[in-house]
């Protein structure tokens, strides 16, 4: 069970792809991996969930985090190619509605076989 | 220790006249001993150079340079041991704290099931740890209203366990069960908001029921839905009303919905450690305990409860990966 960030940058963009399992263990690495990140105003993070295998809700505590940390910067957050299953957790929790949130269809099948 | 040094020289020259088992098992013994009465490594290797010198006439002198040697070496072991064994003691320290802590917990949140005329509901609760993340907060006033609240909270242990405490005098300071859950659930939400740290929050279904005309009024603040039943079409729906997690944006509005109750009707209530199945991607929880509830429909609602659980539990290999918590309110 592990998590892990990379991160690309460009100018006035991050784009950061996440793969492993979120849970109450790999949850504090992902929180220090993104307090890494110097937001800057009016900045673009993307945040590609494709490679996440597992989340439990504290690893919608990280993110929930993180979004208000990024709003406070005047910056934007969005959350892409998310599963099913993880696009329902943050359907369920109302979550959805409030974050900028893309699910990506492509990415189920690959999943669902894990 | 005088003692132990010559019952030492005693086991070692044995040994060293006859290399068998039981020389050998002694001296394993007498290690256990020794560590009984706390020799460090460095202190053990000191009685063997002494023990050997005593044995050995004319002990070369390499052979005792080389125990001066290892009795440097070993100090750092000891050290290292002395540290293991302060841990050990701190983590016994914190155990007993926490059981403490849990007891308290338990007193606290201890939930009482009420007994409103016309209904039967039962109710499990399973912690994964000590401290419980899950909280069921029932109210009947005696009036014709009775509530329910199924929390849970992100995060375990003490965290989550200090939170619900929380969460618990906001429920009881609203005092009455006739409250509206959209109401209930705007307090709340400026409570907890205004008190817990950023990544901390909870999750709520309020519902309140009209015992006099069967009405069952609900909010959802990002809640797992629950599940109605109703009987007389033998079908089930999903009790879901959008709403975000408690804690997140202060002035959050909620929205309620009403269902009508008819006999042998019944409503699940459950928190997300009931539906999470973590290895199993393709397996439909909620569809399963559908199936499961409907074939125990004939049972009293804790039966139910009990059954589910088992059930469930069994699924998960007896190994709860997340709290369990399933309320059962049955129409009769």
């Amino acid at each position: 069970m592990n998590v892990n960030v990379q991160f690309r940058e460009e100018e006035n963009r991050i784009y950061g792809i996440i793969e492993g399992e979120i849970d109450t263990f790999t949850a504090p690495i992902l929180r220090d991996e993104l307090d890494i990140i110097s937001i800057k105003e009016n900045m673009n993070i993307e945040l590609d969930l494709s490679k996440v295998t597992y989340m439990d809700s504290t690893g919608l505590g990280v993110f929930v985090a993180f979004y208000k940390k990024v709003l406070k910067e005047n910056a934007n957050l969005k959350l892409v190619r998310l599963s099913g299953r993880l696009a329902r957790l943050f359907e369920i929790t109302g979550l959805s509605e409030l974050m900028d949130i893309e699910t990506d269809k492509k990415v189920e099948p690959a999943n669902e076989c894990i | 220790m005088k003692e132990l040094k010559v019952q030492y020289e005693k086991v070692l020259s044995d040994y060293l006249l006859n290399q068998n088992e039981s020389n050998l098992y002694i001296g394993q013994n007498l290690v256990r001993e020794l560590m009984r009465s706390n020799v460090s490594p460095e202190d053990l290797v000191s009685i063997h150079k002494q023990s050997m010198e005593n044995i050995v006439p004319n002990l070369p002198e390499s052979v005792s340079n080389s125990f001066d040697f290892l009795i440097e070496v070993m100090v750092h072991f000891g050290l290292k041991l002395k540290e293991h064994q302060s841990l050990l003691l701190k983590q016994e320290e914190i155990r007993i704290e926490m059981e403490i802590a849990a007891k308290i917990q338990n007193l606290l949140l201890e939930t009482k099931i009420p007994k409103p005329n016309g209904l039967d509901i039962g109710m499990v609760s399973v912690p994964v740890r000590k401290m419980n993340g899950d909280y069921v907060h029932f109210m009947h006033d005696d009036g014709n209203y009775f509530s329910v609240a199924v929390t849970d909270v992100v995060g375990k242990g003490v965290p989550a366990a200090l939170c619900m405490s929380m969460v618990k005098y906001g429920l009881d300071t609203l005092e009455y069960a006739n409250n509206n859950p959209s109401y209930v659930l705007e307090v709340l939400n400026r409570i907890i908001e205004k008190s817990v740290d950023d990544s901390m929050f909870v999750s709520m279904f309020y519902g309140r029921y009209d015992l006099e005309n069967d009405i069952f009024t609900f909010g959802s603040a990002g809640h797992e839905p629950a599940l109605y039943y109703n009987s007389k079409d033998q079908t089930f729906s999903d009790l879901d009303s959008k709403g975000l997690l408690l804690g997140v944006l202060p002035e959050i509005k909620y929205s309620q919905k009403d269902i009508h109750l008819s006999e042998n009707d019944f409503i699940i209530l459950i928190t997300d450690g009931v539906t999470e199945f973590r290895n199993m991607d393709n397996f439909d929880s909620r569809a399963y305990i559908k199936r499961l509830a409907k074939s125990l429909s004939h049972l009293s609602a804790q039966e139910m409860c009990n059954k589910i659980f088992e059930n469930l539990n069994k699924l998960h290999n007896f190994q709860l990966a997340d709290d369990f918590t399933i309320v059962t309110i049955k129409k009769y």
